[in-house]
């Protein structure tokens, strides 16, 4: 366990402050803007992830992970499945915590922020930090009102149109939709729901988008504009993707983290990091003999 | 079984096993159709008597006229009317009630604790308890006893209330359970509160379920004589209820206390206040099947 206690604002160097976003992520609470603290000295990086452990109960599914996730990058998360890519992923938007049995130790730290700390409010996490999931889970209403149902709970009553539109037009959908906004987002195809999904999720002006495995519902075209968005969108966006396509790590990501389960003395499967690097040199160079066992097999 | 090597012993097997499959299953269908021709000649003989008796005394007067002594001018308006009374109290208290016990159950009662399970089953169970049961309960605590409201509207809507809760309860449970839970993850991703996700996401997925079970609880209620008679409900009223306070009758206790009458009259009256009742819980199953294939949400 890392630094649970409350982040000291006074320290919080001026110059810094002013290079940084601001960030309110509690609620009740009065606070100056949050800034940098602690160890994520380098504005670029958005997540620094440090010791962290996730148990489902009594069972230890990811341990002793250290990360940091760059800004206005795309990272990849890659590896076997089960071996907790996709808890990991959770870890950002607290979004485990909705898991009855989950619990995380370790620190996250967005933007110096530990997001486990005591007065952060997980509601107000993911409005900042968006997420995709892996099938498209469009709700059962309008187009219009999917995209309008983020700012609509955050309170947002007015200028909802121009969120929308601008929110299908970043997702690459207005063209094919601004005419049925009324329809059901359900009676959208696979690859429109899962880029109404990416719609929603901007439509609440997130920091960073979550993507969990989001083209592996999808055929090949879909798949494909899928990925042309995200390179799109990582010039206003930080983005995590998890994937189980190889392929798709390597044509769209800047970063690639390659995760494996290990099996401990006890006979249990626990998910670690085995190495973080730039793709280009994970997908050529690895430094893990896993890793690279991992990629050639899967590259055949 | 291997599709592309079969054994030369299973394809010569085959034709004999599939002779004696074919009588047993033959055997079966006959069976099953012989069970559904049983229990549609049941409701068809009986419909048959309904209709036959009744329809000649079929007629506005049954909701223009009130009860009489003679046959001949004799009505239901008050039945009909009370009826409507009960079935309002009825409506108003089980569905928020039962509503809001199952979001509470679904979405906020901790599933792993056995309090939790332990109150699901007892709501099962209640659900299977006879209605004359909720009548005892109804005298003791509420026409009478501590509560001692006497035989009035407020009382029958109660007890129905009660008997029918866990029909609501089970349905609306069901029917919240029924929205995926990628809904809710989706929602919450959103920085949707659970309170909101409840709101504007899981209920209005869930109406159409919901509203369909309310309907079938409602048609429970509605032709519910036991608890009511036990209570205290008169069967001869010669007036309308004019609030939660009056004395009533409904239509199953109208028709209890007819069919009891020597005069021929009467018989067919009764018969015809059946009519009237299956015309009313057609009308409400209509509804809710009519709800159900129009909302009904496919994932
Ligand atoms: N909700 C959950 N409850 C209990 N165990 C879980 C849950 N989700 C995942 N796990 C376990 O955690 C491990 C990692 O799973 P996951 O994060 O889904 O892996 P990946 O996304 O890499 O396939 C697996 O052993 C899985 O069984
Ligand atoms: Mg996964």
């Amino acid at each position: 366990m890392v630094n649970r206690e409350t982040p000291d604002l006074m320290e919080a160097d001026a110059t810094r402050s002013l290079r940084t976003p601001v960030i309110v992520l509690t609620r009740g609470v009065e606070t100056e803007a949050l800034s940098n603290v602690g160890e994520a000295d380098d504005p670029q990086t958005v997540f620094s992830v440090r010791g962290l452990d996730v148990h489902y109960g009594p069972t230890i599914a990811v341990a002793g992970i250290d990360l940091d996730i760059p800004a206005r990058q795309i990272t990849a998360l890659i590896g076997p499945s089960g071996c907790g890519k996709s808890t990991f992923l959770r870890c950002f938007n607290r979004t485990n915590d909705l898991i009855p049995g989950a619990k995380v130790s370790g620190s996250v730290l967005y933007h110096g922020l530990d997001l486990y700390g005591p007065q952060i409010d997980p509601v107000e996490v993911r409005r900042r930090i968006g997420m995709v999931f892996q099938k498209p889970n469009p709700f059962p209403k309008s187009i219009y009102d999917n995209v309008a149902f983020g700012p609509r709970v955050n309170g947002q009553r007015k200028g909802l149109d121009e969120v929308v539109e601008h929110a299908l037009t970043r997702a690459a959908l207005w063209d094919e939709v601004k005419d049925k906004l009324k329809k059901s987002g359900l009676a959208l195809s696979g690859g429109q729901q899962q880029r109404l999904c990416i719609a929603r999720a901007l439509a609440v002006n997130p920091d960073v988008v979550l993507m969990d495995e989001p083209c592996s519902a999808l055929d090949p075209i879909a798949t494909s504009r899928i990925e042309d968005l995200m390179v799109e969108l990582k010039r206003d966006y930080t983005i995590v993707i998890v994937t189980h396509n190889m392929q798709q790590a390597a044509r769209v990501s800047d970063g690639t983290a390659f995760f494996t389960a290990e099996v401990r003395d006890s006979g249990d499967r626990v998910g670690v990091l085995v190495e973080y690097d730039q793709t280009e040199t994970i997908f050529t160079a690895p430094s893990d003999s896993r890793t690279e066992g991992y990629i050639t097999g899967r590259f055949g | 079984m291997s599709l592309l090597a079969p054994d030369v012993d299973s394809v010569v097997r085959l034709p004999q096993q599939s002779v004696r499959r074919r009588v047993s299953d033959r055997a079966f269908l006959i069976v099953l159709v012989i069970s559904f021709g049983l229990a549609l000649a049941g409701l068809v003989a009986l419909l048959w008597y309904v209709f036959d008796t009744g329809l000649p005394a079929f007629g506005p007067r049954l909701w223009r006229r009130f009860p009489s002594l003679n046959p001949a001018i004799s009505g239901a308006r008050s039945a009909v009317f009370g009826t409507l009374w009960v079935l309002a109290v009825t409506a108003s208290l089980a569905v928020p009630i039962g509503i809001g016990a199952a979001v509470y159950l679904e979405e906020f009662a901790p599933a792993d604790k056995w309090y939790t399970r332990w109150i699901a089953l007892n709501i099962q169970n209640l659900a299977g308890v006879p209605s004359i049961v909720y009548g005892i309960f109804g005298l003791a605590f509420i026409a009478r006893g501590p509560i001692d409201l006497g035989p009035v509207v407020l009382t029958g809507g109660i007890i129905l209330a009660l008997l029918v809760l866990p029909i609501v309860i089970i349905a609306s449970r069901e029917a919240i359970r029924a929205v995926p839970e990628s809904i809710r993850h989706g929602s919450f991703a959103l920085g949707a509160t659970r309170l909101q996700t409840v709101r504007r996401q899981v209920l209005p997925a869930a109406v159409p379920g919901i509203a369909t079970g309310v309907i079938l609880a409602l048609s429970r209620a509605i032709g519910e004589a036991a608890p009511l008679i036990m209570i205290g409900a008169f069967t001869y009223v010669p007036f309308n209820p004019t609030g939660l306070d009056s004395k009533f009758t409904v239509l199953p206790i109208q028709i209890f206390d007819w069919i009891g009458r020597p005069q021929e009259g009467f018989t067919q009256l009764a018969a015809a206040a059946c009519i009237l009742l299956l015309a009313i819980l057609l009308a409400m199953n209509a509804i809710a099947i009519w709800l159900r294939n129009r909302y009904q949400q496919r994932w």
